[in-house]
């Protein structure tokens, strides 16, 4: 059975494991409530929805309220699907559940980085800054001449960049903080501090 | 933020001895060879200190042989068992980096006057 959970980023540092400097991501991941139910013979999968921190009801619409009270359960700020998990409708989930995992994957929203040009957003050299170059941040040319007379579809150029759901795999669970909720994955992760997090295994 | 933090302190040492920019000290070290660990000393002048919680870092610079050698540690590594201090600098600078232009005599950094407190539990 599939676990998930999510979390909220809340910065990086370091850790020792054993004699060696680790970075880690640290999360706040839970308690979450499975506030809904997804079944096989009524929509075709099985999944569960979880609710991550509390908040006051009327910080919510009112459709998002309803479908809270008519579990009897408490208002969330986020609500997400966790695709494949097990659980009954008011049940907790918390950090514990991957007590058993060595590696989870995250899912996040990657920072926006706005309007971005050709070097950031694709990675490209640019110009030589010296040699009398006067562009040198530009893409160069995007295509040949009369023949194939356009532009290929896909070409890399500038636009926006970030602000994606970004997944990573295979990071490394390094602890887990049950009495703070907390858990510490080795690396990076998506998005801003403060932000969603979902981890799954 | 707090949260954070608390993590930070579970992995740092209790007790750091309070060695300062210009201090000379002995830095313990621990190294593994194979399956056999030893201990290094590394003993110079302590010409910097930087960062902060577990991610505090001083650098010790020593002349061996003639040529200058710098080495920076983590406060909170492991592998650092002991820092001792020798012989404590009167400077007034937090980074000594003019050190490293001079020759000769002009290394050594005046020693400060006064008692010379060791903290024995400190690692």
């Amino acid at each position: 059975m599939a676990k998930g959970i999510l979390g909220l980023k809340l910065g990086m540092t370091t850790v020792y494991v054993g004699d060696v400097a680790v970075p880690v991501t640290i999360v706040k991941a839970g308690p979450c409530v499975v506030v809904d139910k997804k079944t096989k013979e009524r929509d075709g999968y099985e999944a569960v929805k979880l609710g991550f921190i509390e908040v006051k009801p009327e910080k919510l619409s009112k459709p998002q309220r309803g479908a809270f009270n008519k579990k009897n359960l408490s208002s969330f700020k986020f609500v997400k699907e966790i695709r494949g998990m097990d659980g009954d409708i008011g049940e907790t989930v918390t950090v514990d559940i991957f007590k058993s995992e060595k590696f989870v994957r995250v899912t996040g929203i990657s920072k926006g980085k706005g309007f971005a040009g050709v070097v950031k957003r694709w990675g490209f050299g640019g110009w030589p800054r010296t040699h009398g170059h006067a562009a040198t941040r530009r893409p160069g040319s995007i295509g040949q001449r009369s023949t194939p007379g356009r532009v290929f579809k896909g070409m890399k150029m500038a636009g926006r960049l970030g602000n994606d759901t970004v997944t990573l795999r295979n990071l490394e669970i390094v602890k887990i903080e049950r009495n703070q909720n907390l858990m510490l994955i080795k690396g990076s992760l998506p998005g801003n501090e403060n932000s969603l997090v979902v981890i799954r295994d | 933020m707090d949260e954070i933090r608390e993590v930070e302190e579970t992995y740092m040492k209790k007790r750091v001895s309070s060695f300062r920019p210009g201090d000379t000290v002995k830095v313990h070290l621990r190294i593994k060879e194979g399956d056999k660990e030893r201990i290094q000393v590394f003993e110079g002048t302590v010409i910097a200190r930087g960062g902060k919680g577990i991610n505090e870092s001083f650098t010790v610079r020593k002349v061996s042989y003639g040529i200058g050698v710098e080495r920076v540690f983590p406060v909170h590594s492991p592998l650092v068992k002991r820092i001792e201090i020798k012989r404590r600098g009167d400077v007034r600078r937090a980074k000594l980096y003019y050190l490293r232009e001079r020759v000769g005599k002009g290394q050594v950094v005046k020693e400060k006057q006064g008692e010379l407190e060791q903290d024995s539990q400190a690692e």
